[in-house]
This record gives C-alpha cells, structure tokens and sequence, in this order.
C-alpha cells in the first residue's frame, strides 16, 4: 500500500546519512587521498561551521585526539588542537619527541599499535616523509598527515581551497599565482595539483630560476592541459592574477647559506606592487611570513593571510567531524 | 673473438643494454647456481651495436620482474634440445615488492625496518618507480 500524501521515504535522511559517514575512518594521508566530492563536502562542512561554530560545540564530546608532533609546529598544532576542543573533543600528545616513547627507540609502527589503542583519531607531524602513511596501517583509527617531511600538508592544502572559495566562489576560470620557493614548497606542490583538479584554473609561477617548480608537478599539469606560465617578473605579472599565493624561502632547504641569504629577499610584496593587482585579488600564505610581505600590506582588504588561518581551524573542525563520522547538529 | 657454443637445454637471456649484463647476472643470482652459466658482455649486435647476453644452461624459474625492472628490452629464449622452444619479451611490472630500496634519505623506509614496500611504476620510458610512502622515484 502506497501513501502518496507522505513525504518521500527519508530520501533526505539517507543523503545526510551518506555525508555523515562517507569519510568515517578514512585517513588524510595526501591531499589526492579525497575525491573532489569528498573535499567539496569537506569545504561545505567548514563553511557551515564558520557561520555559526557554536552550534557544533558538541559535536565531538568524549572523543579524543592525539597530536603527535615529532618535530616542533606551534601554529599547526595550535590548529588541530583549538579545533578538537571547539568540537567539544578533547586532545592529548607531545610537541617534543624527546618526551615520547620515540626517545627509548620504539618504532613508529609500534607508537601507533599502541597510541591507537587510547584514541578516536590521530594528527602526526613527523621530519620522515611517509610516516603519517606507516601510522595509519598500524594504529586502528583514523591518520591525519599534519606534515610528513618536505612531502604533504593535506590540511594546509583544503585550508587554502576553502579560503579561495570563501572569497572568490568558486575555482573555475581562475588565475592564481605562486610566487616565491616554488621548489622546496610542499604546500604549494599539493596546492597546484589539488587545484588542477578543477576546470579552467591557470597558474602562473613566479619563482628566482633556481627555485622553480619541480618538473614532477609540471609533467602533471601537462598531462591534464592546465595552462601554466613560469616567470621571474612578479611585477608584470601580477595585474593578470585573481589569487596571489606568496611563501617563504625555507632556510633549512638550503644546504648553503649563502644561497639562501641571495635568495630570501627575491621577491618582497610591496603596497607598490599591490597597486598594480586587481581590486578584487586576494593575497595568501601558508605563514609563517619573513620578509616576503612587506607588513605594510597586512591593512590592505586583499590581504586574506590571516584569515587564512582562521578558515584553518575550522576546515581541521570539519575534517575531524567526519573522519570520526560525527552528526551534524540538528 | 671469444667462441660460446650452443647451449642444448637452458634460457639465454639476450638483448641486454650493454653494461646491464653483470647486474643481471647478480640480481638474479646467478652465482650461486650449480649448472654452467656464461655472461658475455659487450657482443656486436646488429640492433643494438653492442650488447650483454647471459647463457643459462639450467631451466631455472627466472624472477621476471626483476629483469623487467632492469632491463625491459631484454628477450629471454627458452631452450629445449639445441632449438628455441619459447621466446619471451618483457614488459616492466607495474608494482613491484621487496626488490626496491627508496632512495631518499628523507623517506620513513629508511629509517624503520618496513618490509615488502611497493613501488609503482611512473614512468615507463625510463622505468621509474615511485615509492608508495614517500613517492620519491627511483630505479634499480
């Protein structure tokens, strides 16, 4: 027997139930780990939280999260943690690996057997490239990587896509530079290539020839015809750009010193250069900043850098939210 | 010009790039087979100018992706009473376990003890493979 007047058999509940859970006890190892739907309903949780956080004050209570940071990151781990926290969640952990079993020679594969035993989730940030991926085949819970080496930051990456998209709507058709160490800068690596994911973006690369993007990330672009253009003239080049992604020369790349002390300074964002940008270009950085931005640009509008790092926690809240499967609010 | 006569039962893996020859000889090891095993290294070849062959007078169970991961180019002739019964050419495995090492210092692999880590094939024209925890590529 049908009943026609009746609302439709919970269609509405199976799709939030499906969003609820369709990252539940997934790791976040590699920004490529996500499909582009799984970021989206990422990007669209965090956009819902940042409208009214406190309504999710709660939503993680009685789990509990380890922040394991072998190597030190105050800003990152700041992040993960205010963003448990806010959840409601609660966390525990080391910014010092010497306080760690890790001091007494245990393994990473055995800190994880026996870390994943006490906890919902996991946040590692480890000098070793791969690590987060070797934890999240021994721990039993859910892996964020919060860093792995010069390898991956996948939550730096959706922190910037959320940005962009906050201001700018949406990616299509956009013109986004990066300037500054295009080499070493893993967050603009996974940046370039999440972003390639996404039709019609151009890239424009602003770098000192000898920083400039790796031709592992080129050979990517290519082999999905995103138009890129390499250049030394920041500028010439900033008129043409809707985003403009600035980072640091990273002083521990460099095996030289002298190398880096000629190439730190290369590119300096000025209010001068920002006068010859788009009204409506947004600035960006991973922070932290040296001298790259000059802080007389910081008053600017299109100065996004540090709401960057707001629009961070709460892309780490939702991120937590749904590896862990937890509900949305009503 | 030094003389190798036939062999009449065995495998004689033939087209290898000049210089892969020894390589070959120790991954697969060779040395430590009973029957009678000849490497030839630097034969003139029509093809290729000059090349490696190894002569194999054994039917051992060769480990295909191990030549695959060296050499692709390489064909491998089986041989039955003084005829060719079989000729095989190779192509590079997609994954391969336990026979690569990561290079990059940086890389988890080379700190912990991991076993049987899988490397993946990235790109076929100089047969690299990409480690699968820190993707750094690398080639036997």
């Amino acid at each position: 027997m049908f009943f026609y007047d009746q609302p439709r058999p919970r269609a509405e509940e199976r799709k939030k139930e499906r969003e609820t859970t369709m990252l539940k006890d997934r790791n976040l190892i590699a920004p490529s780990d996500f499909t582009l739907e799984e970021i989206e309903d990422v990007l669209q949780l965090s956009e819902r939280i940042l409208e009214a956080p406190e309504r999710y004050s709660a939503a993680c209570r009685g789990k509990l999260m380890a922040s394991l940071f072998y190597e030190p990151s105050t800003r990152t781990k700041f992040s993960f943690d205010a963003a448990m926290l806010r959840l409601g969640g609660n966390t525990l952990g080391f910014s010092d690996p010497n306080t760690s079993s890790t001091a007494k020679g245990e393994t990473i594969a055995d800190s994880a057997r026996t870390i994943g035993k006490y906890v919902d989730l996991i946040v590692v940030r480890h000098p070793k490239e791969g690590t987060a991926k070797l934890m999240s085949r021994y721990s039993g819970c859910p892996v964020i990587n919060a860093g792995d080496g010069g390898h991956h930051h996948p939550t730096q990456t959706l922190t910037d896509l959320l940005t962009i998209r906050h201001y700018k709507g949406n990616f299509n058709g956009l013109t986004v530079g990066v300037c500054g160490d295009l080499k070493f800068g893993r967050t603009i690596h996974s940046l370039v290539t999440c972003m390639a994911r996404y039709e019609n973006v151009r890239f424009r690369f602003i770098s000192p020839e000898e920083l400039t993007m790796p031709a592992f990330v080129k050979e990517e672009l290519s082999a999905k015809g995103v138009a890129y253009t390499e250049t030394t003239d920041l500028e010439g080049t900033i008129k043409d750009l809707d985003v403009l992604y600035m980072s640091r020369v990273q002083r521990e790349r460099f095996i030289s010193e002298e190398e880096y002390l000629r190439l730190k300074d290369y590119f300096i964002l000025t209010a001068d250069k920002m006068a010859l940008a788009k009204s409506d270009m947004i600035v960006m950085h991973p922070l932290p900043r040296i001298n790259e931005i000059a802080t007389e640009v910081d008053d600017d509008p299109r100065a996004a850098y540090f709401e960057q790092v707001r629009y961070g926690m709460f892309v780490r809240m939702a991120l937590i939210m749904k590896l862990l499967g937890a509900q949305e609010p009503a | 010009m030094v003389n190798v006569s036939k062999i009449k039962e065995g495998i004689v893996i033939d087209h290898i790039r000049a210089g892969h020859g020894y390589k070959i000889f120790q991954q697969l090891g060779l040395d430590r087979l009973d029957g009678v095993v000849v490497l030839m290294r630097n034969v003139d070849s029509e093809k290729m100018g000059r090349k490696d062959l190894i002569k194999i007078e054994s039917n051992l169970d060769l480990n295909l992706d191990v030549l695959g991961l060296i050499d692709p180019h390489v064909t491998i002739n089986y041989i039955k009473d003084g005829e060719r019964v079989n000729k095989l050419s190779l192509t590079p495995p997609q994954t391969v376990t336990g026979i690569l090492t990561c290079k990059n210092p940086r890389c988890i692999t080379n700190q912990e003890h991991i076993t049987n880590v899988k490397f993946h094939l990235v790109d076929t024209a100089t047969n690299q493979y990409a480690c699968e925890y820190c993707d750094a590529r690398t080639r036997l």
